[in-house]
Formats: structure tokens, sequence, C-alpha cells
């Protein structure tokens, strides 16, 4: 199939109605509400669900509910509706049935702002619903990787009854980039053996996330946890750029990671052995990948759309081997290749130990360039 | 001598062989056989998946023989909307109480009906929360003390007793909207043809169908079980009337 | 060919999006990678809009830029944000017909163009952004004149299809008032 030029938010929802989603709840929210937009016209056209629901509360529990049936479902939103959302996605998890979730995230917190963001790293990655579980989260950086990865999105989600997360941001979801899409996957007849249907000519099914006795909810923590175990070895994706030989190793992933793309090219252009490391999977973490590289480079430069959230994990994953620098914008504010390239020259030419806490050294930098830029 | 057995009265098959962990005297066992009656009668235990709420009937799936899932608290609606949605052809239900449908899921409820969402709901309304040992409910009368009204429902700091089936027949979208009372057994009938009736609404596809049920507390109540049905004709009924309050055309001559 | 970034504002009503959309498309055709995002959101409805387009050969990375390497101006406040702006050796197309003051900038190339009244002599008022997107070509060729207007004609919505004849009429004229002027 050819290319074409695709806006974000519509190639996310058309890459799901070809991986076989059959049922869409959600509320509208900027900046994501496109891809329901979308869903409203092309599922009933195709003789499946769209229902837009009374609040993001009431939408995934209808996911919920869906999911039940073994059907494949999702519904896409921002973060404030993500946060009313937690509560469904905890009650997902702890039944064991698969959805998938896209947070198109924005500025906040609060009703903070429409502008693109990555502040909901903790909220997505180590959980965000009450109780002990634990989401697959993706997180592309192009619109052929959202095309490419919603798909994944929905094996992974099958392949482990569990919630999987797709996080992007405004950018992601605005943006027009030439894609290719494919082929319409066939919908599977075949009912999953634990799916509610009506219990004919077999024993009742109960889908429940109620574990009354600690002790079965004890062994269910377990399978969840072993589940996950298996899906850290196995589903570990991230992409590289120039590490071969790199002395100075920048992560950042979506947007943040994609800016960052740029400016390691323009720090190689001048000579300096930068390299890019973007994870794909927030989680699992490509945690070994990152343990090879801090044995490898002289320093490591993390770069966020939020306040340090994914460096905390980059910490605990180095272990202090070499020093870990931060940059970060906030609030809605992508940087830009010239901060980051600023950077790369800056960490490239500093043999200091480096902070304890890399944001303290981070904040009067960021001061400074604000009150520069206003 | 030729003996005979006729049988007048036995576990309906939509029924597992599992005791009940309600209270003695209360009026969810009773419920529960009257859905699972109808489901028997109608022949739908195969089709059937059932919502259980959050509240004493959480355990609603233990007891009847079907499909279930557990939702949320106060989402059943919306949860058996998902599912109804995705599979039109079968029979969807939610079971839920006053605190659970009148209060945290007011939203999904009242939404649920505005779609005109092909449903039943079975919605027991005994006035007060149950499973959390008896605070006070959306539908709690006034004056009536518990755990949190010990000095009795003051309307003017907590509000009046909110009366759900009047609320729902003013949806476009509902079908069937009916009160009925468990407290004798003439009125157990009348419930249960009632909610044959609203299974009736889902089967013929005519929209939202909702049978609130007056039902006892009586461990919450801190009556005897005789003295908690009493209160229930007397004291409930005179605030919640009963009364078909939306009835489809189609229902209204239905012979069941 | 390097990477070329492109940022096109102006007003809303102005088709900023739709001539950096038409710059995308004609890009993809002709094999290049390309980026294309617009400022979305509240500052959409009647304040500014603009995009930005990148286009290269190579894998894109960053889709927005602080210092472009041309800038399609279409009313004042985009003059004022971006002259500073454009990368030094960099080209700013400014809409003449909007306001009354010289590029001061020496290190840049800028070419004041008159849009509004190219686009009455025409004969349809709102063919300003793609006199522009002529006159942009004749200053930074990332792609021949023929080339863009083959893809306009491709991906041109139906209901405009009876004004394609202007439109590629505006492309000539902003293209060549650009090479009569410099």
């Amino acid at each position: 199939m050819a290319k074409e030029l695709l806006k974000g938010n519509h190639a996310f929802a058309e890459a799901a109605v070809r991986a076989g989603v059959e049922a869409f709840y959600g509320y509208p929210i900027t900046p994501s509400t496109e891809f329901l937009e979308y869903m409203s016209a092309r599922l009933p056209a195709l003789g499946r669900v769209f229902v837009q629901a009374e609040s993001e509360v009431a939408a995934i529990n209808m996911v919920y509910g869906a999911a039940c049936t073994g059907k494949r479902v999702m519904t896409a939103s921002s973060s404030p509706g993500l946060s009313l959302m937690m509560e469904g996605i905890s009650y997902i998890a702890g039944t064991e049935v698969p959805a998938v979730v896209v947070n198109v995230m924005r500025g906040g917190p609060g009703l903070g702002n429409i502008a693109p963001s990555q502040g909901d790293y903790y909220q997505m990655i180590k959980g965000g619903g009450h109780g002990d579980y634990f989401p697959i989260v993706l997180a592309p950086a192009s619109v052929q990787e959202a095309i490419d990865y919603i798909g994944l999105a929905f094996d992974l989600a099958d392949k482990y009854r569990a919630i999987v997360h797709i996080v992007v941001d405004g950018n992601m979801g605005q943006m027009m980039e030439p894609a290719e899409l494919p082929p319409m996957r066939e919908i599977p007849e075949k009912v999953p053996d634990w799916a509610v249907s009506g219990a004919k000519g077999r024993e009742p099914n109960i889908l429940t996330s109620i574990y009354i006795d600690p002790v079965d909810e004890e062994v269910t923590n377990l399978r969840l946890l072993k589940r996950w175990k298996e899906i850290e070895k196995n589903e570990v994706i991230f992409k590289e750029y120039a590490v071969e030989d790199a002395e100075y190793l920048v992560i950042g992933f979506g947007t943040a990671g994609r800016v960052a793309s740029s400016a390691v090219r323009e720090a190689r252009e001048a000579g300096i052995k930068a390299g890019l490391l973007r994870p794909i999977t927030l989680a699992p973490f490509p945690s070994q990948r990152l343990e090879e590289l801090a044995d490898q480079v002289k320093r490591i430069l993390v770069v966020e759309m939020n306040s340090g959230m994914m460096l905390d994990d980059v910490i605990r994953i180095v272990k202090g081997k070499v020093p870990v620098e931060f940059y970060g914008r906030m609030g809605g504010v992508t940087p830009l290749p010239d901060e980051i390239y600023a950077e790369i020259r800056r960490v490239s030419e500093n043999t200091g130990p480096g902070a304890e806490d890399p944001r303290d050294e981070w904040i009067p930098r960021l001061e400074k360039f604000i009150s520069g830029e206003k | 001598m030729v003996a005979t057995a006729e049988v007048i009265y036995q576990r309906p098959e939509s029924f597992t062989e599992v005791h009940t962990h309600y209270c003695p005297g209360c009026t969810h066992g009773v419920a529960h056989r009257l859905v699972a009656e109808v489901i028997d009668e109608m022949g739908l235990r195969e089709k059937t998946i059932g919502v259980a709420p959050v509240g004493c009937s959480v355990f609603a799936y233990r007891y009847f023989k079907m499909d279930f899932v557990e939702a949320a608290h106060g989402r059943a609606p919306a949860m058996a909307t998902g599912i109804k949605r995705v599979l039109p052809d079968r029979t969807v239900f939610t079971y839920q109480g006053d605190g659970d449908l009148a209060s945290i899921g007011i939203a999904e409820i009242m939404h649920a009906a505005g779609r005109g969402e092909n449903i039943t709901v079975i919605f027991i309304n005994n006035a007060i929360y149950g499973m959390t040992g008896g605070q006070m409910a959306p539908t709690t009368l006034e004056g009536m003390k518990t755990t949190s009204s010990p000095l009795g429902r003051d309307v003017k700091l907590a509000g009046y007793p909110i009366r759900m089936a009047e609320l729902l027949s003013n949806m476009d979208g509902s079908a069937y909207i009916v009160r009925r009372s468990m407290h004798n057994a003439a009125n157990v009938r009348k419930s249960k043809k009632a909610i044959r009736l609203a299974f009736e609404a889902q089967e013929r596809g005519l929209g939202f169908s909702l049978v609130e049920l007056l039902s006892s507390c009586p461990t919450n109540w801190k009556l005897t079980p005789q003295e908690a049905l009493d209160f229930v004709g007397e004291k409930m009924v005179p605030v919640f009337p009963l009364g078909d309050y939306k009835v489809h055309p189609t229902l209204e001559n239905l012979k069941v | 060919m390097d990477e070329t970034s492109i940022i096109i504002s102006g007003f809303g009503g102005q088709g900023t999006l739709f001539a950096g959309q038409v710059l995308a498309y004609a890009s993809m055709d002709n094999g290049l990678e390309v980026t294309w995002i617009p400022s979305y959101g509240p500052e959409m409805r009647g304040g500014t809009a603009h995009c930005t387009v990148i286009v290269s050969e190579e894998a894109i990375g960053s889709p927005l830029v602080r210092n472009p390497d041309v800038v399609l101006a279409l009313n004042l406040p985009s003059v004022d944000k971006y002259e500073t702006l454009v990368k030094e050796g960099g080209v700013l197309v400014a809409n003449s017909s909007l306001f009354d003051r010289e590029i001061t900038r020496q290190s840049i190339k800028s070419l004041l163009i008159p849009v509004n009244k190219i686009a009455e002599e025409i004969g349809l008022a709102r063919l300003g952004n793609m006199i522009m997107v002529g006159a942009m070509l004749a200053l930074k060729p990332i792609l021949p004149l023929e080339k863009v207007k083959e893809a306009l004609g491709n991906h041109i919505p139906e209901r405009h299809k009876k004004t394609l004849p202007m439109n590629f009429e505006a492309m000539d004229k902003g293209y060549r008032f650009a090479k009569d002027h410099l």
C-alpha cells in the first residue's frame, strides 16, 4: 500500500479499526477528540460499536464491560480524562481482561492546558489506579509508529489479558506525516474461553476483580506479577541512534525523544559523540539495554516534557555508574532541538560528579532559559 | 394405592446450589429468586449476562447460574451498556442497590435510560447502605436514624429521599419503569410479574427497563424481620408510591 | 538537499495550514520525508494560525524548530514575531498588503509581496496563501513549481476543484513576482 499523508489522531484511529477494534467508548476532550470523532463515523459504517458516554468514568466502564466479552475494545482520552478513568483501569487490570487505552497527554496538573506534555508518566507507567497491577505502556514517536504499535497493543492486550496504554501528546495527535496503513484484519469469530457470552452448554464464566479472602487476592497479585515478569522478558522495544561509539547518551521518549534525535544528529555533525536511546515500551522499560549503555558512556542526559519522571527510572537502573543529568520542559512546552543540542554540548564538557538529584542543577538552568525566552 | 408426586416448588435452574450470605429476613434472597424464576420461565439462562453491583448483593454472581460480571460501585449500567452493545442478542441485566444506583451511579443510570439502552435493571431500595453497615442512603426516609444520620435524617442538612422510578420514567429512552414492594406475599407476586415484563421489554427491544423493589434491611434498621416488612409497608410505601411510572404500549396488554 | 524547515503564519482564515499541507503533499508525492504540524486549540480561533513544515531527504527528527529556514508571514504580527527568528541566511516572505514597514534584518533574504492586491487582481481574495507558496519556491526551490501545482491538483478538496485554475495562476504570479523583485 502507498504512503498517505495522515494526521496522527486519524491514523491511530484507522489503525485501530484495521487491527480489529470492535467497539469504542469515549468522551470528548482536547487534544484527543479527533480520535473519537473519527470513530463516530467509521465504526457504525462498518457495523461496529461506537458510544459517546456521559463521562470518562462511564466510558472506561463500558470498555470494561465489552472487554469481558473478549472483543477488541478501546478508548482514547487526554490527561484529565485518564484521571477519571483510573477507577475502571484498575478494575480491568484486576479482572484480567484485555483493553487498549490511548492517552494524548496535555499540560497539567488540574485543568492545565491542551498543549503537548509527558506529565502523566508516573500515572501511566506506575499504575495510576489503585492496587498491585502492571500496565504495558507504549510510546510511539511518529505517525507510522503509532499505526504499527496500536496493532501491537491489541495483540499484547490479548496475549497477556492486560491493559495496554499508548501514550502520545498533542504534537503526535495533530501532526501529519506520510505513513502506510496496514490492511484490514479479519475479526476472529472465536470467543475466548474465559469471556462472558451466555453460558450455553458450559459452566458459567464469572469475571470479577473481587477476592474477598486476602490469600486469594495475594495469589492473584502473584499471578499478575509473574505475568509481568514474562512481559519484561519478552516485550521490550526501543530505538537507538548513533550509540555504537557514543560517549554521551541522551534518553527520551515520544516527542521529546524525537526532538532529541535532531539534537543528537547536530551534535554528531559538531564532532560530539552523542547517541540516543528512545524507549518505545516505557513499561516494560529497556532496563537491560540501559545497563549495558551505562557501562559504555561517560554521561547520560535524560530529556522529558515533565519534571523528571522517567529520570527516576534511569537513575535507578544506572545505579550511579555514570553521572545522570536532566533537561525537561513542563506545562505543555515542547523543547526545541537547539535547547537539547545546547544541553548535549554542556554535558559533553561537564566532567563534574553530577548532583544526587539532577533536578537540583536543572532548575536554575531552566529558570534562566525561561527568563531569556520571555 | 398409586403414589403420585407433583413438584410444586423447587430450586430454579438459574440458581446455583449455594447458600446466600444474606441476613435473616433480608429480601435480597426473594428478589434473586424472582429474577431466576423469570429467566427460567423465559428460557433465557444460557444467553443471559448479569452485572453485579457493589453493595450487599456484590456476590450475586455466586447465586445465579449464568455468566456474570462484577462492576465497580455504581457503574453497572455502563458495564451493561458495554456488553449489550457488542452482544445485542444476549439478555443483559444489572442488579443494584440504592447506594449504588441512586448515589454514586446516578449519572450512569440516568444516561443508560436516556440512551434507551436495551437492558433490564433490578433496583433494590431498602433506604440504607447495607454492606458498609447502615449509613444514610439517598433513599433514606426523613427522620430515619442511620449510622451517619444518628439523630435521624435532617432534610435541611442531608436533603430529601430521591425517587428514582419517577425520575427515570421521564427519560424518553425508558420503556418500562415501575415500583413494587417486597413486604408481603401479594406484593412479591406483583413484583415477579413486573420483573417478567421488564425482561419482556428487553427481549422485544423496547428500550430501558427497571423494576424498583422496596425492600427490607432488618439488621441495619435494627428491627425484627416482620417489623422490617411492616416498616416497608407502612413507612416506605407512602414516600415511594407503588405503581407503573412508564409502560411501553407493547407491554400494556401483554399476558404473562 | 538538506533539511528545510518552513513556518507559515497568519490570521485564521488566511489558509496558512492548507498552504503547509500543499507543500507536505508535494514533498510526499516526490519521495521526500515531510512533517506538518499546526498550532492548535484556542489560539486557532480568531487569533494567529501557523504550521511548521519540515522537508528532508532523510528521516525527520524534530517536527518543530526555533529558527526556521523559511517563513511565510501573511500578517504583521507574524512578521514581527519571525523576522528575528528566521535562521541566518534564511528566507522571509511577508505580505506587504497588510502593513507598511521595511524588513530591517540584513542577514536574511526577504521579500515584501502585496499578496492581497495580487489576489484581487486574479479575482479571488483567498489566494494569498498560494501566492506566498509560489514566491517561496522562487526563493527556496525545495521542489519545482510544476510539481507543487501537480500536488495541489491531486489533493485539493473536491468542493474547491473549480478554483484550481485560479490557484495555479496565484502560484505563478507569486513565483514571477519573486523572480522579478530579487
